[in-house]
């Protein structure tokens, strides 16, 4: 196989993966789009192996690698449940990191394996070194976003003073081993490059560590970001095309989910990367001050709910967490078969991670042509007798809409507009905020204290 | 004859604004699916790990490619292949939507 076959071939496949993004712009297209990425990467690794065996005939354990992971992957796949996405995609950044670390030491090992001259020209040495530290920092930075988002480590910020000038000493560190490497001759590479790679893997600890629990959807975003501009980054160093425009598409996606998290969150990019926000979630008490608020019991919430005409449901992460996804699903069967128009408000961060309350809901068989996304429903809560708020706070908080608040100009869901409000949460706490909320204390608004399914289930019963 | 590394940024530039167009247009419902198949995606870095490992003469560095083919096989089999169990959750909708309508 020549190199310029090869390249038309990682054409190809560049296009595929682009119409593998395009599919999702609609459920509709979206699975077809998945196969062509399916047929685009099947290409690009095809070609690729064809292109080792013409050169030293040694695919066995290229084969082999694919084997063990494949099965690995598939099995991940198979058995993740629809709420630990956000970690799964997490851990999966951080093995691309990983494998960009790993390309580059072998590149920089056995330059001829990978077409380059040798010794490797300086810019390819360059463009290693922007490929490695990228791909340590989205390793261990993913780590660590993995073991917030699973619990295994704790998800509340990490602060200590000096933090910030610690981290920029690192960076210029980092950055002055890149360049000893860069300029180093052949045989005294070594030094400087593992020197570099191991300040870049403490960078991306120190990176995500001060970053809350409530910006996780940021932080996997740029993560996946990241991911991509480091396969970029070992395109550009190998000369691999394919790599580059890959790279490249994933990059630019993670960046715009990234923005779309902080727009949704009234957040600039630049203060969820210094950290600190959501230190103590949910344990901030709701003020002083005792205002009254009206609770009532699921019965009383049934009996609102059944004899409305128009009942939209906010879903907030309580409710993922209380898995409860399925018995509001049943809830709201049963409010459509007495003629109830029961529709769901999607506030662009519910959940941990971009998309992520769509797709529990889809999992829990609700018909996407039911599930509206913010903009287009918040014009329809004013005309809506019930607006029923499960295990969500901030993203309904009226706050937002008021000068001067801390929230202000954040957009949320104009739940407060309903005739009549029943929020369901665990207890009274503020949310991610730490602020009051003060649609809970509104004349029209009733509070049904309880664990999200627990409520909902009890529903379900009373409206039979 | 123009260096290559010019070629290179040329790609990358304009693979950058057709991947920016591109990922507007996604529907926010499909922003999880997004992520993980843009994970997939990324596993791409196979193919550099492919190259690392077969080389002519086998040896750790070998070895080291062997590892990265591992590691990013679990990302393009694992990410394209949660990406459609998703996806599929969205499919089974179409007839569900149509029999509540019926009610």
């Amino acid at each position: 196989m020549t190199a310029d076959q090869v390249a038309l071939w990682y054409l190809v496949a560049s296009v595929c993966f682009i119409l593998a993004l395009k599919g999702l712009s609609h459920p509709s297209t979206a699975r077809r789009g998945n196969i062509l990425g399916i047929a685009g990467m099947a290409i690009a690794v095809v070609v690729t192996l064809a292109l080792v065996y013409s050169h030293t005939r040694n695919v066995g354990m290229i084969l082999g690698g694919i084997a063990v992971g494949g099965i690995i992957g598939a099995i991940i796949a198979r058995r993740v449940q629809m709420t630990q996405m956000p970690e799964l995609v997490a851990a999966f950044h951080s093995l691309v990191g990983l494998a960009a670390v790993l390309i580059a030491i072998s590149a920089i090992h056995d330059p001829a394996a990978f077409g380059l001259h040798v010794p490797i020209p300086s810019g390819n040495r360059l463009e290693l070194f922007i490929g490695t530290f990228i791909g340590a920092i989205t390793f261990s930075g993913s780590v660590i976003a993995f073991g917030k988002l699973s619990g295994k480590i704790r998800s509340a910020p990490v602060v200590f003073t000096g933090q910030h000038m610690l981290n920029l000493a690192l960076a210029i560190a980092m950055i002055g081993f890149g360049i000893w490497f860069f300029l180093s001759p052949d045989e005294s590479k070594w030094t400087p490059y593992i020197v570099m790679t191991a300040i870049a893997f403490l960078l991306g600890v120190l990176i995500i560590i001060p970053i809350g629990g409530a910006d996780m959807p940021v932080v996997i975003s740029m993560l996946n970001s990241y991911s991509g501009w480091a396969a970029a980054g070992i395109g550009f160093s190998l000369n691999n095309p394919m790599l580059i425009i890959a790279g490249s598409l994933v990059g630019s996606s993670g960046a715009i989910l990234s923005y779309i998290m902080c727009k949704a969150m009234n957040r600039s990019f630049f203060s969820v990367i210094l950290g600190g926000f959501g230190a103590e979630a949910g344990t901030v008490a709701a003020g002083g001050e005792q205002k009254s608020v009206r609770s009532g019991s699921a019965d009383d919430a049934a009996f609102v709910l059944g004899n409305a005409e128009s009942v939209i449901i906010v879903p907030g992460y309580g409710l993922a967490v209380a898995r409860a996804q399925h018995a509001v699903k049943e809830m709201a069967e049963k409010l459509r078969a007495r003629g109830v128009n029961v529709r769901y408000a999607i506030h662009p961060v519910a959940g941990r991670m971009p998309g992520h309350m769509n797709v529990l809901l889809a999992e829990a068989e609700v018909p996407y042509d039911q599930v509206f996304e913010m903009e287009d429903i918040n014009s329809e809560f004013g005309s809506t007798d019930v607006a029923l708020i499960l295990g969500a706070n901030d993203v309904v908080n009226p706050l937002a809409e008021q000068k001067g608040s801390p929230i202000y100009g954040m957009p949320i869901l104009e739940a407060h507009k309903a005739r009549t409000v029943i929020v369901n949460k665990r207890s009274m706490a503020a949310g991610y905020a730490g602020l009051d909320n003060p649609l809970f204390y509104m004349d029209k608004t009733m509070m049904v204290f309880g664990d999200a399914k627990k409520v909902v289930d009890d529903i379900v019963k009373a409206i039979e | 004859m123009v260096d290559p590394i010019v070629f290179y940024l040329i790609i990358f530039v304009l693979a950058i604004f057709v991947g920016y167009h591109v990922v507007w247009s996604v529907t926010p419902a499909l922003h999880t699916p997004l992520m993980s198949v843009t994970n997939a995606i990324s596993g791409i870095i196979l193919v550099g790990a492919m190259l690392a490992a077969g080389p002519a003469a086998f040896d750790w560095g070998g070895w080291v490619g062997v590892l990265a083919v591992a590691l990013a096989s679990v990302n393009v089999f694992g990410g394209f292949l949660v990406t459609q169990r998703m996806l599929e959750m969205f499919k089974r909708k179409e007839p569900g939507a149509k029999a509540a309508g019926k009610q």
